[in-house]
């Protein structure tokens, strides 16, 4: 049996970067994720917003997270090739009421230690035409910002792997193997696998983790679903980030660009209590859309490109900080029943933001629970992303089909994305082996044809890349091949 | 004896006149609402003896793709059809293949050709 | 890179509507004329449609489409059009100069005198991006099944259900029906097909498949692959009828719900774009906005048949060979606008020179917005006065009416202002 110091189940944000924080210490780390990819679950679907850090109550570990996490991405960013940047964000007020809330907000955001000032309506106006004419003021947040949110999981998991960090997709945390309190492995699909020690970062699924060591048995996560548009950015555009002025629940329907150039408008917040259910439903879809407009009446449904839908790993964790009422608060944390087990749980909104002070964290808990964190010589902190040919000059375009001839066929010709593109991350260090996992990392199928003609391209160049029949190449792992036999091979 | 009246869609041509038909029997007395003279033949054919073109293709060796497309060089008899596919399975060529090269002589004994529908060069696996 | 490769003419794509521009330019007397494409040979889509019925109304020829595509590929080769296959355009500028890329040739960069746009049309997907529910594989346009099924040799799927009665989707249903799958249902949400009727007798009818008008799927079951599909009845007003709902099991969900131009192209060269037909404005040489820029096929206007594609390519590349050589592609006399008028959804040409009319017959074709199930009058107005009608014995949105205007009306229309067409019942 393969034995590491730790395992780590997710590979979410939260598992990539803890993945990544640990790849620098003398430590054999593995991290398990039961899909066919990373990054398949809420950390990719949501808004994409490196929050300010305004809206959480002070003195929860979402506060404290979230501010200790926002300035890391700059660095981060640079560091990993992570699209990044800093738009800055805007609480919209419509109305007296609405505007009378922006003052509690702003308090809020002071007590958290963040930058924010209230503007006037006609200044949110001149700086967002396309804004609610009826706007009476906003406020501003300007450290707020815009990240790719899949890049957010491969880059930090990617740089681990170079570091030495391994990684098993398809692999599913079935429960704890002990010796007494210690915990010495865990049993998975895949058979069982040793270890000194397990971080939960399970996304929806960390309460069931950690009531398999018999912890928190009072932890529940009831996941929130979010649904989202998204407007193709050539039909409208919008580089902002727009809140509506948030309820008791969440932050409301907003409206913001994204990295890519595409505008998203999103999410719900609908109680769900299938974990696995991504489906999104056409009373959400409209709810999403009435919502939206009330930010920006001009929206238009015609430059709807693409739904999708995320659910919020909401729990019910209490803040322990004396003095503060809160009962959604993330939990980060040494398990209390057995030795051996980390817990990072609840983490929904501001999670993306919060991930990467969540594994700083982690390396905090480990060193104060006595292992010694050795630092390797040899750490190498920098990850490159690989070409992305659309993103190229003319001149940068022609020297890259020059050295590989396979960065002039285009596949996909609405995104133009290249051959090249695709070879390289099916062989890339966190490799892509469905569809799905290719046009996460590049972007393909994602246009306007959504797909209808890259598809046989991309599955022909997945079948001979990954040496498997094309009736095996699947969308996203385990039962979705898009093929079921050759044409003339009719069964009697 | 009655004579009856029926409705056929003419498929000859993309205009798809919906012919009316009035017949005895197996005799029939006429043909209406005919945009032109081939959908009166048309209608005389399919009410005794309907046919179909029938395009599919069959298995190549050697050429740029794994099928090729293929033909009936005239109207094969509608009850025929899937007996004529099942055939066509089992059927495989090698590259080159020329435009209209008979493909399988008298389907199924009907005097009917199949022909292939396009001409495929050999491939040669050095790529 | 100044020394780009001079052409005289550049045809993007090679579709029956690129070939038979080509091929037109070059017997008009263009130089070098050369055609790109993207796929590794020349075709278009025509390649994949492997049924019958291509050719009859021009050519009196009931053809296959790759024997269509053939005839023009043979003869482009003949008459020295020049290729260069597995390459894809990125961009045409105005002064059509044009980057291109490939395996084979790397980055290209070109200058044209005269650029014929013929990228052909893409599928709609509209429907699959509102469709409810998980994204499974399984959902797929019917042209992707189609290039499957019939040109990689893969099946996609053993039971179908089809959304929409486009002609691609019934023909589909066909091939699969043919190819040992089960087709369950053709659904539609008009109330009326939108295809061709005699694709519906002998795809649908001939193979005991069923179509619902006025139905729609709801909901899209199973995670990773498509378990069921949720049908339903839809009132006038497009609302689902409750109690309707019909759970229909199968494992793929082709979608087959119309084209639309692919012009990404032509608005980068900045062309004007209608957006009622999704393509250029052109007149009635297929010249666009941008002068020295014509389009030719699909990707003007979704035409039904592929021989009015062959026409459209002919002028375009007939046009297109005459700028090159005279300095004028269309005649100077004045262009006059032919608009939509009573039960037109649109009509191409968008301009009419009546000088033009020198040259023989100008096709002016069109689109119906309501069915008339009766004899109708399709009519050539100028303000209230009728210049010219041709009877049809019935209009249907699904298939494009044409409308010939003989050069024994070029004095008439020279006096004449705007120009309207209209459909009404006889």
């Amino acid at each position: 049996m393969k034995s590491y110091d730790v395992i780590i189940i997710g590979g979410g944000v939260v598992g990539c970067m803890t993945a990544r924080a640990l790849s620098r210490y003398r430590l054999d780390v593995l991290l398990i994720e039961k899909e066919s990819d990373i990054g398949m679950g809420a950390s990719s679907a949501n808004s994409a917003i490196i929050h300010a850090g305004h809206d959480p109550i002070p003195g929860t570990l979402k506060a404290e997270m979230n501010r200790l996490g926002n300035p890391m991405w700059d660095q981060l960013s640079r560091d990993l090739d992570i699209p990044f940047k800093r738009t800055g964000a805007y609480v919209v007020a419509v109305g007296p009421e609405e505007q009378a809330a922006l003052e509690g907000l702003l308090q809020r955001g002071r007590e958290n230690r963040v930058e924010c000032e209230i503007i006037s309506g006609e200044e949110m106006r001149r700086r967002e035409p396309k804004v609610n004419p009826e706007v009476s003021g906003a406020l501003y947040t300007p450290t707020a910002g815009l990240v790719d949110t899949f890049a957010a999981c491969l880059a930090p998991l990617e740089n681990a792997v170079m570091n030495g960090v391994e990684v098993m997709t398809e692999t599913e945390f079935q429960g704890f193997i002990r010796s007494g309190r210690q915990i010495t492995g865990i049993h998975t699909n895949r058979g069982d696998i040793a270890c000194r020690w397990v971080i939960n970062a399970a996304g929806v699924h960390s309460d069931e983790v950690m009531h398999l060591a018999g912890e928190r048995e009072d932890f529940h996560i009831t996941p929130r679903k979010g649904e989202y548009l998204i407007l193709d950015g050539a039909e409208f555009k919008l580089d902002n980030i727009l809140f509506p002025v948030p309820s008791a629940v969440s932050k409301g329907i907003l409206v913001l660009g994204s990295t890519h150039g595409n505008v998203v408008v999103g999410p719900n917040s609908v109680a769900d209590p299938d974990k696995e259910d991504t489906a999104v439903t056409p009373a959400g879809l409209e709810e999403v859309w009435s919502g939206a407009r009330k930010l920006v009446p001009e929206l238009n449904p015609r430059a709807v490109i693409a739904v999708f839908a995320g659910l919020r790993a909401t729990g019910n964790a209490p803040t322990r900080a004396p003095g503060v009422t809160y009962s959604h608060d993330f939990i980060i944390e040494i398990a209390q029943e057995v030795d051996g087990l980390i817990n990072l749980a609840g983490i929904e909104s501001p999670g993306l933001t919060s991930a990467p002070a969540i594994a700083e964290r982690v390396v905090e808990l480990l060193r104060g629970a006595g292992e010694t964190m050795q630092e390797k010589p040899d750490w190498n902190p920098i990850r490159r992303a690989r070409p992305r040919f659309s993103q190229l000059s003319r001149q940068e375009q022609a020297e890259l089909v020059r050295r590989d001839p396979r960065y002039g066929r285009v596949v996909c010709r609405c995104e133009t994305v290249t051959e090249g593109e695709i070879v390289a991350e099916i062989h890339a260090p966190v490799p892509a082996r469905t569809y799905d996992a290719i046009k996460r990392r590049t972007w393909t199928g994602t246009g306007r044809c959504q797909g209808a003609f890259d598809l046989p391209r991309v599955v022909d160049i997945l079948s001979r890349e990954l040496g498997i029949p094309v009736t095996e190449v699947t969308k996203k792992g385990r039962g979705s091949a898009f093929l079921v036999r050759p044409t003339k091979e009719v069964e009697a | 004896m009655p004579t009856q009246m029926e409705k056929v869609i003419c498929v000859t041509c993309p205009k798809g006149c919906t012919l009316e038909v009035t017949r005895e029997a197996e005799t029939i007395l006429k043909v209406e609402k005919a945009g032109c003279n081939r959908g009166t033949r048309y209608a005389q054919q399919e009410l005794t003896d309907p046919r179909r073109m029938v395009a599919t293709s069959v298995r190549i060796r050697g050429g740029l793709h794994p099928l090729l497309p293929v033909h009936t060089s005239a109207p094969f008899p509608k009850p025929r059809i899937r007996e004529l596919l099942e055939a066509l399975r089992r059927v495989e060529v090698q590259a080159p293949v020329e435009l209209n090269q008979v493909i399988l002589p008298d389907a199924l004994g009907t005097g009917i050709d199949i022909r292939a529908s396009r001409s495929m060069a050999p491939v040669h696996s050095a790529d | 890179m100044s020394d780009a490769k001079q052409y005289d003419v550049v045809v993007i794509g090679s579709g029956p509507g690129g070939l038979a521009a080509a091929i037109s330019a070059k017997k008009t007397g263009a130089d070098r004329v050369l055609i790109i494409e993207r796929d590794v040979e020349p075709g278009g889509i025509l390649l994949q449609c492997i049924h019958n019925g291509f050719g009859v109304e021009v050519f009196k020829q009931d053809l296959p489409g790759p024997a269509y595509a053939q005839r023009f590929i043979d003869e482009a080769f003949q008459v020295g059009v020049e290729f260069m296959l597995d390459t894809m355009v990125l961009e045409i500028t105005r002064e059509r100069r044009i980057t291109a890329v490939s395996r084979k040739h790397g980055f290209v960069e070109l200058q044209a005198r005269a650029v014929v746009l013929a990228m052909g049309c893409r599928e709609r997907t509209r429907a699959q991006i509102r469709l409810p529910g998980h994204r499974p594989a399984g959902v797929y346009t019917a042209g992707t099944a189609q290039r499957w099924v019939n040109v990689e040799g893969y099946m996609p799927g053993k039971r179908f259900v089809i959304l929409g009665s486009g002609d691609i989707g019934m023909i589909m249903a066909r091939r699969l029906t043919y190819e040992g799958a089960k087709v369950e249902r053709v659904l539609e949400v008009m109330p009326y097909l939108s295809g061709l009727t005699r694709n519906y007798v002998q795809c649908l009818l001939d193979n005991d498949i069923e179509l619902q008008l006025r139905h729609t799927v709801r909901r899209i079951l199973g995670k990773n692959r498509v378990e069921a599909v949720e049908a339903v009845a839809v009132d006038e007003q497009m609302n689902y009828i409750p109690g309707t709902e019909e759970i229909i099991p199968c494992d793929t969900l082709l979608l087959s719900v119309g084209l639309i131009p692919e012009n990404e192209l032509s608005r980068q060269a900045g062309v004007a774009i209608d957006p009622i037909t999704g393509g250029p404005f052109v007149d009635d040489s297929f010249q666009t906005s941008v002068p020295g820029i014509f389009s030719a096929g699909n990707v003007v206007h979704v035409y039904d048949l592929v021989d009015w594609v062959t026409e459209a390519g002919l002028t375009a590349g007939k046009s297109a060979a005459r700028l090159v050589r005279s300095g004028l592609a269309a005649g100077d006399g004045p262009a006059l606008p032919l608009k939509a008028g009573e039960n037109v959804r649109y009509v191409v040409p968008h301009t009419l020179r009546p000088d033009h009319l020198a040259d023989g017959d100008i096709r002016v074709q069109l689109r119906v917005r309501q069915p008339l199930e009766r004899p109708v009058w399709v009519e050539l107005r100028s303000g209230d006065k009728l210049l010219h009608r041709k009877g049809e014995p019935y209009a249907r949105p699904g298939e494009m009416i044409t409308l010939p205007v003989r050069p024994n009306l070029m004095d008439e229309l020279k006096a004449a202002g705007e120009l309207t067409v209209a459909v009404v019942a006889r």
